[in-house]
Formats: C-alpha cells, structure tokens, sequence
C-alpha cells in the first residue's frame, strides 16, 4: 500500500486552485459541483483556496472568503462567494441491475439555477468515467449549463468511458487491480488493493 | 408450521411490502433514509430519475381508491417506469375469472411490480406467494390488515418535524378496528420506539386485545391528549361498518372529535396528521385540519418521495439477486 500524506495531497489542490482561479478571472459566474462523497471534500478545498487565492490578489492576506451558498463570509467587495452543489449520483448509476439502489442516498443540494451556467464538476478519483457519465446526466435535469468542466484529484487509468478531466491533481499510475482512496478527515490518499484498503479502514476504527 | 415471512430476501433485503409488523427499525429506518434521498427530486426542472428506466409497474386496484392509485401512479412516473392501471372493481373478477387466472395474464405481460389494493385482509400476502420469482409486490392497502406505505410515510413525515421517535407521545383517535392504516402506524411506531402510543375511540371500534401491540387503551380523549406530541386522526370507515357500531357521526363528533378547544391539551407543537379523505365536523374540526398544527397536505406530498423510496428499493434488491444468481450460474 503507498500513501500519499496531506502535504502531497495539499500541493495537487494547490495545483488545481492555480488552474480554476485562472478560468474564474475569465468566468466569473463558474460554479463548483462536487460528487458525493469524495468530490464534495476536494470541491469544499477547492472552494476555500480559491476564495483565498482571490483575497490574496486582490490584497488582503487576512481577507476571509467562504464557499458555499452565502455560508458565512460577510459580503465585502474581496470576497468571492462561488455558488456550490452537491450531487449524490445514486438514481443515475448503471449498475442499478446488478446491485441495485445505493444504501446511503441524500438528496442532491443545487441551490441556484446552473442553467447557461460553467459548471466545475468535481471529483476525487476518476477512473472508469461511470460516475462522472451519471453526473453529467443528472447535472441536465437540473438545468442546461453553458459548459461543464471535470475536476478531479486523482486520474488513474482505467477509463471505459471517453471522459477525460481538464483540470487533474496528479496522474497516477497504478496497478488495474489497485484502488485508489481519498480519506477526506486527513486528505490522504491511499493506493492499495481492495481488502487491504479496507483493512486499514478497520484498524483506524478500532 | 409458520411459512417464512415472504416480505424479505437473503441477507436483509426487501422482497415485497405487504405489512410493517415483520420490519425491524434497520429496515424501517433505510427505507426513510432512502426516501429522503428522493425528496429533492421534485424540486428540479426536470423532476424524474431514470433508475426504474424500461421496469413496469402494474397498479392492481380491486377496490377504488383514487388517492393512492394516484400517489402510486406518480411516484413510478417519477422513478421513469412504465405504469399499468388495471382496474380490477369492474373487470374480469366480475366475469368469474379467478384471482390466480388474472395473476397468471398479469405476470404473462411481463411486469416487474404490482402494486395490489384489495378490499379483503390478506389479499397482498396471498398474491406474494402465488406470483412467480420475476414480481415482486407492494401491499397499496388490504382489508383491514396493513397500508404499509400510509404507516411509512407517516412516519417520515413524524421523523422530518420531530427528528426523532424516542419521547414521543403520539395519540391515534378513532376507528381503529376497521382501520388498516392505524395498524400499519401502531406496528412502525413501536419498532421505532415511540415513547408511548395511545390508542382512543369508542370501544365499539377498538378491536379485542388491543394492549397486545404495545399501546395504551384511553376511554377518554381529553386525558389521552395531555402532553401529546403526534395526533393521528382516522376516517370513520362507514362502508366497512356491518351494522350500528357508531351510534352517529354527530355523538361520534362530541365524544373523540378533534376540536381546537381539545387540540389545547396537546404540546403547543403538536403535529396533527390524517391519511385523509377528512371528514370534517365528524372525526376532525375543519379549524384544526386546515390549522397551523396540521401537516395533512405534507403527508400526501412526503408520500411520492416514500413510495418512490420502498419501489426503487425493492425492484433494486431483486435485480441485485438476479445479477448474483446469474453470475454464480455462469461460474458453475
């Protein structure tokens, strides 16, 4: 198993704020979408360096932003207040057939309207593509945006699908029968294969 | 000899819904988390999802209900299913064909979920076990025996004011022996663990060993009011009556009607809830039932995301099944 510590993690989201906060100066309606669970946590990150990044270059080191929905943040003119969702992808995966619904569903939060919209779809792992496809479908009835772009942490190969990120983390390149797992408390990364991923999940329990 | 309860599948999963008396609150309690799931769909430009995309859904109504078919019609609607109203009051029962002949023409056109409402008590379970493995079924309501989608979401509709069952004081007023949805509701509320269910009427509609399912008996209804925090109505179910047992909906009315003088004794955030249709001066003051208490309406609305919640669920698990079952046939 290799994992990947927070200060390593830190600098792929680094990486990622650099490249969004370039598209912000361009768009400044763009709006972040995370994929529940994982792409929720990389999505809040992203939110809070680019409110930081934009307090910077606008002069105030000490300026506060937050993401979210008018979520804390007093409206002062430096702050950037990017309208945040979150998608749980459940009613929209394509292996309803062979195991049925997900046990853990809660409705999907776009509180506005992403019609004509740049949306910044955001996951942490993007492998085979499935869960970025029933993203996508449901992100359309929703509303109609203008442009989606995918965001993800980590790019691995293992894709079965023609999508592919625009904004990537890191690149990893692992092993086809490896997993690759966020763990959002510490923002770690792990790579391993399955059983022993979950094996390390039970020794932090206990 | 008891038969196996057919509601469930290997490892826990949910075969049919007939009734909430064999569920444990695990399963109650996925249900109402699964449902929640469903509650933003309606709030979308677009308010459906694909998951039941090329499923059928049969809705078997042998006794008229417009309000439940509806609630079933729209809830597959949402879920992207084909739906099929077979309206059986008029049909081909009346021509003498038996119920296992229409059952048998029903499963030959391929659906993957019926949805039964019988007038008789024990007509889902007995479809249950005479369809074949392809179909599953949920209970829309049978006799006097179970409507466990009523007792469902009522019950979420208790969980999203509330936010809890433990502590809970909750007060069922009124025909209770003719009334499958209070025994759907009893059966919930306790699994659940509601701190106290009372149950009050006149003693012409309360059936025998009342105690037995874990609730207490008031004659009175002023006293079972004190300190309530869930106040459920139900319809005075006339047509189900044979001979007097309600000396008449006036007297019914002065003795167990909910007025807003009554209404008083209860915690001053007190839910009043009806599966409906009201019948306002009778079982209910028409104040109290359009009242600020009153989340008659939201019932029927957190009823869509409910039965959404127990089709998906159920449809899902027997794919789950299938696929499993498919894949070990192959290895073999």
């Amino acid at each position: 198993m290799k994992t990947y510590d927070t200060i390593e993690v830190a600098a792929w989201i680094d990486a990622m704020v650099n490249e969004l906060h370039a598209l912000l100066q361009q768009e400044p309606d763009l709006a972040l979408i995370g994929i529940r669970r994982g792409g929720v946590d990389v999505a809040r990150h992203l939110a809070s360096g680019l409110a930081a990044r934009v307090a910077r270059t606008a002069g105030h080191p000490d300026a506060h932003a937050s993401a979210g929905a008018g979520a804390g943040a007093g409206a002062g003119e430096d702050t950037v207040d990017i309208p945040f969702g979150e998608l749980d992808v459940a009613f929209y995966r394509d292996d309803f057939d062979r195991i049925g619904l997900h046990p853990i569903v809660g409705p999907s939060m776009v509180p506005f309207d992403l019609d004509d919209r740049h949306i910044v779809l955001v996951d942490d792992v993007l492998s085979s593509g499935r869960t970025v496809r029933a993203a996508m479908n449901e992100l359309f009835d929703h509303g109609r945006p203008a442009r989606i772009t995918l965001a993800v942490l980590v790019q691995r190969h293992g894709h079965e699908l023609p999508i592919r990120a625009d904004v990537v983390g890191h690149a990893l390149d692992v092993a086809d029968d490896d997993h690759v797992e966020l763990d959002a408390s510490a923002m770690i990364v792990r790579v391993g294969a399955r059983d022993e991923l979950a094996r390390r999940r039970d020794e932090v329990v206990q | 000899m008891s038969l196996p309860d057919p509601q469930l599948g290997k490892g826990g999963t949910l075969r049919h819904l007939l009734d909430l008396d064999s569920l444990d609150a695990t399963m109650l309690t996925r249900i109402l988390d699964t449902a929640e799931g469903f509650t933003g769909v309606n709030d979308r430009s677009i308010r459906k999802v694909p998951l039941l995309r090329g499923k059928t859904v049969a809705n078997l109504f042998f006794e008229n209900s417009t309000r439940t078919r509806t609630a079933f019609e729209l809830a597959a609607t949402r879920l992207s299913a084909d739906i099929l109203n077979v309206d059986l009051v008029t049909s081909s029962t009346s021509k003498g064909e038996s119920l296992l002949d229409t059952l048998r023409v029903l499963e030959a056109l391929q659906c993957d979920l019926f949805v039964v409402r019988h007038g008789d008590s024990g007509a889902a379970h007995f479809i249950a076990r005479h369809v074949g493995d392809t179909i599953t079924v949920v209970n829309g309501g049978d006799g006097r025996h179970a409507h466990p989608t009523q007792g469902l979401l009522d019950m979420f509709t208790i969980r999203r004011h509330k936010g809890r069952f433990d502590g809970l004081i909750v007060v069922v007023i009124g025909d209770i022996r003719h009334s499958r949805v209070a025994r759907s509701d009893i059966a919930a509320l306790v699994t659940l663990g509601v701190a106290e269910v009372r149950v009050v009427g006149p003693r012409t509609l309360l059936p025998n060993a009342l105690e037995s399912l874990g609730v207490q008996v008031y004659d009175n209804l002023d006293t079972a009011l004190d300190e309530a925090d869930v106040i459920m109505g139900l319809r005075l179910q006339k047509e189900r009556m044979r001979g007097a047992t309600v000396p008449s909906s006036g007297e019914f009315y002065r003795t167990f009607g909910l007025t807003p003088e009554r209404l008083a004794r209860a915690r001053p955030d007190a839910l009043v809830m009806h599966p409906g249709p009201t019948n306002r001066g009778v079982e209910i003051a028409a104040d109290v039932a359009d009242g600020p208490q009153s989340v008659i309406l939201e019932q029927v609305t957190w009823g869509i995301a409910v039965r959404m919640a127990v089709m998906s669920m159920i449809i899902g698990d027997r794919a789950a099944s299938d696929h499993q079952k498919s894949m070990m046939d192959a290895s073999t």
